[in-house]
């Protein structure tokens, strides 16, 4: 635990010491929620009917967009390989990275969140789901994005592949996060919808890490 | 295990050879009269009209997309469990394939949808997971060939085809699952098959057909690729002798 909580700690503090890459995701998530307005015309029934399709979207592309630095420069400067021989075994070590992505990108997300339901003019019972069903959907987001980015580790281009193989896995988070907030606005209950998002992370918690520690495992031999 | 037998790529190359011809005729003979019961006798649907006639390239091309992909995921657990060397080579081969299979189901499936329900595409649960399972194999695919070295992308490429196998369940049941356009199995059921056995023999022929197909391109897939591995280790062979 203490060798798990460790490998957590050292990557937060480099995020840290790396403020802006953090609030790089952060302004790309808001930039991009804040083009949707300026592209589709600034009528507000309109507005508030894409405002939860949106919001999804620019947080997925987010995401994204950070995980190619998961496990990038720890493979490059050697890292990966001590972290390999120390006694943690390899799936805790990526779920224990996951984490610490989760802590500076999910959870960044889901605090600016608001300001995108703000410029969507968004209401208060509507906010609060988008909350819940980011805060829900954001964590299977870093867990199979994880995934991605240790199998194309060592690939030509593999801050374009990256993409590629995720993005089909992401679709049914997406799927249900947005419905979610969807049956919230139109004064259904969300609560299917956000038991479906809990149900994926549930079954992505423990068989992700085992997946992404067998690709790195490809990339250090 | 009889798997284990054809690790030897001269046992599997000699099987391969033998078996060919066979599986050739049986896709020939099976297409063949699967076409001409399909097209011709079978009688056209009482709503749908001589349309239904799509279903007869569409059901099976459907069937196979995802069956080529459970073969991909199962030699993907084979190649990683027991490193059979042949099992790589199945999954290289197999995806391009089924690849085919799965555009080859929403090109008819559009072709179809256009008449029927007056659109060539709808975002309901069969059409959106079958196209994410289109880009699954592209995504396979891509990963395979972005190494330098072959071996590394075979590896990656077992890995994501085990972690993108949880969407052949949400294909097959998507129709159970969610109210959608997409009808209901009418086949492959637990109370068995609501088709007519005028209209469910043409399709199992095509669908036999179908998997012939696949066999003899996985069989042809497979020895070219055993034979290139062959052939550039008799170039460097011949390089270092020359040295």
């Amino acid at each position: 635990m203490n060798a798990f909580l460790a490998v957590i700690g050292r990557d937060l503090r480099l995020a840290l010491r790396q403020r802006s890459d953090v609030a790089l995701v952060v302004m790309f998530f808001v930039l991009t929620g804040a083009m949707f307005p300026l592209a589709v015309g600034p009528e507000p029934n309109l507005l508030a009917r894409i405002a939860p399709g949106v919001t999804a979207v620019a947080a997925l592309l987010a995401v994204l967009l950070s995980l190619e630095r998961l496990f990038l420069a720890d493979y490059e400067d050697g890292n990966l390989e001590l972290l390999a021989l120390a006694a943690l075994p390899l799936e805790l070590v990526a779920l224990a990275k996951v984490a610490a992505h989760w802590l500076t990108t999910g959870l960044p997300l889901v605090i600016a969140a608001p300001v995108i339901a703000l410029l969507y003019d968004m209401p208060a019972d509507g906010l609060a789901v988008t909350l819940l069903a980011l805060a829900l959907a954001t964590p299977s987001l870093s867990l199979i994005g994880a995934v991605g980015a240790a199998l194309t580790l060592g690939a030509r281009r593999g801050g374009v592949l990256i993409p590629l193989l995720v993005l089909p896995l992401y679709v049914p988070i997406l799927i249900f996060a947005v419905s979610a907030i969807d049956a919230e606005l139109a004064g259904l209950t969300a609560l299917p919808n956000l038991l479906l998002l809990a149900a994926i992370l549930a079954f992505a918690l423990p068989f992700t890490p085992i997946a992404a520690a067998a690709a790195l495992r490809q990339a250090l031999t | 295990m009889t798997m284990h037998r054809f690790a030897n790529p001269g046992r599997f190359m000699r099987f391969a050879d033998r078996a060919l011809p066979w599986t050739l005729g049986a896709m020939v003979l099976c297409l063949g009269a699967g076409l001409y019961l399909g097209l011709f006798v079978a009688p056209p649907d009482y709503q749908q009209g001589e349309s239904v006639r799509i279903m007869y390239v569409h059901v099976p091309s459907a069937w196979m997309a995802l069956f080529v992909y459970t073969n991909i995921a199962l030699a993907s657990a084979a190649s990683l469990i027991w490193r059979h060397p042949l099992a790589d080579l199945v999954a290289k081969a197999s995806s391009p394939i089924g690849a085919g299979f799965t555009f080859l189901a929403l090109a008819t499936g559009s072709l179809w949808g256009k008449p029927m329900w007056g659109t060539w595409w709808v975002w309901d649960a069969r059409l959106t997971s079958v196209l994410v399972l289109f880009f699954l194999y592209l995504g396979h695919m891509a990963l395979m060939n972005a190494f330098d070295d072959q071996a590394r992308g075979r590896k990656a490429a077992a890995i994501l085809a085990l972690v993108g196998f949880v969407n052949v369940p949400i294909i097959k049941f998507s129709v159970d699952w969610w109210n959608t356009l997409h009808q209901p199995a009418s086949v492959l059921r637990l109370d068995g098959p609501t088709i007519h056995s005028s209209m469910l023999w043409p399709l199992l022929l095509m669908a036999l057909g179908f998997t012939f197909y696949y066999v003899t391109l996985l069989f042809i897939r497979v020895k070219s690729d055993l034979l290139a591995a062959r052939a550039r280790a008799l170039e460097v062979a011949a390089l270092q002798a020359g040295e």
